[in-house]
């Protein structure tokens, strides 16, 4: 287990390297010029020619690639410096430390309701199959799926929102500050993000589930007396929820890319809506931040994932 | 001998042979919401075709004295906010989603299935470096990637189906490598090399043929999954340019006016959330219809 585990670990720093080499060059490569940009925003007259190439050398954007790509790595393992904004000059980690927590806060609510109702949905479809319990969550879930979840954002705005005036249309408070507010303020963005793990969770369980059954141990589990509960929870489930775990490690990348659109939706101030902000005015550093972090945890996620796999099926972990 | 026959005969009568596409048909028809997406898609198919002659108005026209008009006998689905008939605007969205799902799922798929082959087939360092590479692509949120690469190279039809196409590539490339490491420990690939086929004659007359099944069944459900995220870059602000009418531009410019004008974000919408629902639905059926082994993994 420990040789799988390094190896594994091995593979994740590779894949996290030649992630920073893709953020930095496409960031670098690809047309778009955040000095300009700067200049811009900020309304002066004219720039001369000399002031420019004196913000280009501030900002280490006349060095060759390669030194910029080796200071910004360098920066960043050795003193956690993800550097400053060009457009407002705050340190990057500053801003993320502020809205990583709310992203996460969003997240992972979605994550844990995806898998409490997932489940549960998806082992009740498949020891009732065919039945209309069966066919009223299955149809839910194949809608689930494919529901656009910024649609959604904007279907529950109208409903909750502006016509039945429920729940707060926008914004975000911290639970620590006023509790009440933040789950009222988190339960539309939460929905729309959670719709789809429940669906993909609920639909894997199910199939799962049902390959599981015809499986001859749960035929002997019957055969030998055991209770409709305990050949579920001990015997088929058990079995069962090994897919059920890709799965849900899979759902890591699918939740940080629905936080972009949901942020943006409700007004939410997290890193997805500061990643749509910065890629519309070319804030190199905030984006490559951005992106890294996201990317790290997903590739944290699927080592974790891996690892999980391994331990619950050995014949992953000599494979 | 006559022996022989009779046993054959019998054989026959105890087990006839279905044909495949017997198999296929009867499999693949057999579930109500199958079928149902199958006419969803041909009648955004053939409304997307026909988009010119099936809108009641021009699209793009703009017409200041009719903004924001409820939907009545002449504007079925109202207008917007410069007086643009929406229901036209929703029948050309079909137009342009359906062509950037299409364009793009093809070349995510050759690009795709290409380095796929290429990984599997070889092994080694040649697996190595695409797998690797392939593997840091997809640890990016699908979105997000699409979203870094339309920002970047500053949106417009062009730069959306590159970003949308390198976005759902290594979806292709895995699925393929790893269909093609099992496929060619087959005996008749041994087979054909020993009767002197080469390496490319291999890839394309023998691997290509046997790994199409879950490829065909990744084409159907990503057609739903591009559509999805073209509509989620045009929401931002950062697909295809203002003018030209996609369903998430409609559904964002909707926004503002929820309250008065519900219609002008729900039409696009509804009609995104149909598609994508469709091809989804025909994907699961042709997944099990193709080969049921794949339930769970695709």
């Amino acid at each position: 287990m420990t040789a799988f585990i390094i190896r594994r670990l091995i593979q994740a720093l590779v894949v996290l390297f030649l992630v920073t080499l893709m953020v930095f060059f496409a960031m670098r490569l690809l047309p778009g010029d955040p000095i300009r940009m700067l200049v811009s925003q900020t309304q002066e007259e004219e720039f001369t020619r000399e002031q420019l190439e004196a913000l280009r050398h501030k900002y280490g954007l006349d060095q060759p690639l390669y030194i910029q790509y080796i200071q910004w790595v360098g920066n960043l393992v050795i003193h956690g410096d993800l550097g400053e904004s060009i457009l407002n000059h705050i340190a990057v980690e500053e801003e993320i430390l502020k809205r990583l927590p709310i992203t996460f806060h969003l997240g992972s609510i979605a994550f844990i309701l995806g898998l409490l109702i997932g489940i549960p949905a998806g082992v009740v479809c498949a020891i009732r199959r065919g039945t209309w319990i069966d066919t009223v969550v299955t149809t839910l879930s194949n809608i689930g799926i494919t529901v656009p979840n910024f649609w959604l954002g904007v279907l529950l705005i109208y409903l909750f929102g502006l016509y039945l005036g429920w729940l707060p249309v926008m914004g975000y408070t911290s639970p620590f500050q006023d509790f009440w507010q933040s789950t009222r303020q988190l339960i539309m963005p939460v929905f729309c993000l959670t719709i789809f793990p429940i669906s993909g969770i609920a639909r894997q369980t199910r199939s799962s589930m049902l390959e599981v059954m015809r499986q001859d141990y749960i035929r002997t589990a019957w055969a030998k007396g055991l209770r409709e509960r305990l050949v579920i929870s001990r015997h088929a489930l058990r079995n069962g929820l090994i897919p059920i775990i890709t799965l849900a490690g899979m759902g890591i990348p699918s939740l940080l890319g629905g936080s972009v659109l949901i942020e943006t939706v409700f007004s939410i101030p997290g890193m997805g809506r500061l990643a749509v902000s910065s890629l519309m005015s070319q804030d190199y550093p905030y984006v490559q931040a951005i992106t890294l972090i996201m990317t790290a945890i997903v590739i944290i996620s699927n080592l974790l994932v891996d690892i999980a796999y391994g331990w619950l099926d050995p014949r992953v972990r000599y494979s | 001998m006559s022996g022989e026959v009779t046993l054959a005969q019998e054989i026959t009568e105890v087990a006839p042979r279905v044909s495949e596409l017997k198999r296929f048909r009867r499999v693949f028809f057999s579930r109500g919401v199958v079928v149902f997406g199958m006419v969803i898609i041909f009648f955004f198919l053939v409304i997307a075709i026909f988009a010119p002659q099936i809108a009641p108005y021009d699209p793009y026209k703009l017409d200041l004295t009719n903004i924001l008009r409820n939907p009545d006998a002449q504007h079925w689905l109202g207008t917007d906010t410069v007086g643009r008939d929406t229901l036209s605007r929703v029948i050309f969205g079909a137009r342009t989603s359906l062509m950037i799902g299409l364009i793009v799922v093809s070349f995510a798929c050759l690009v795709g299935i290409s380095l796929g082959m290429l990984a599997g087939f070889f092994g080694g360092w040649t697996y190595t470096i695409i797998m690797r590479i392939i593997d840091a692509l997809m640890s990016f949120p699908m979105i997000l990637l699409a979203l870094i690469i339309a920002a970047l190279l500053g949106g417009g039809l062009k730069n959306v189906i590159i970003a949308l196409a390198v976005s759902l590539m290594p979806g292709y490339a895995r699925l393929m490598c790893g269909q093609v490491i099992t496929v060619k420990e087959n005996d008749y690939i041994l087979a054909a090399r020993s009767i002197g086929v080469g390496n490319w004659g291999i890839m394309i007359r023998h691997l290509m043929l046997n790994c199409l099944p879950p490829i065909i069944v990744m084409v159907t459900m990503m057609l739903g999954q591009a559509i999805l995220a073209e509509a989620g870059l045009s929401f931002l602000g950062i697909g295809l340019e203002a003018q030209i009418p996609t369903w998430g531009g409609m559904i964002n410019d909707g926004r503002d006016y929820l309250l008065s004008d519900p219609i002008l974000s729900f039409a696009p919408g509804l009609a995104l959330m149909l598609v994508v629902f469709s091809f989804n639905m025909v994907g699961d059926g042709l997944r099990d219809a193709l080969d049921p082994r794949l339930r769970g993994t695709l």
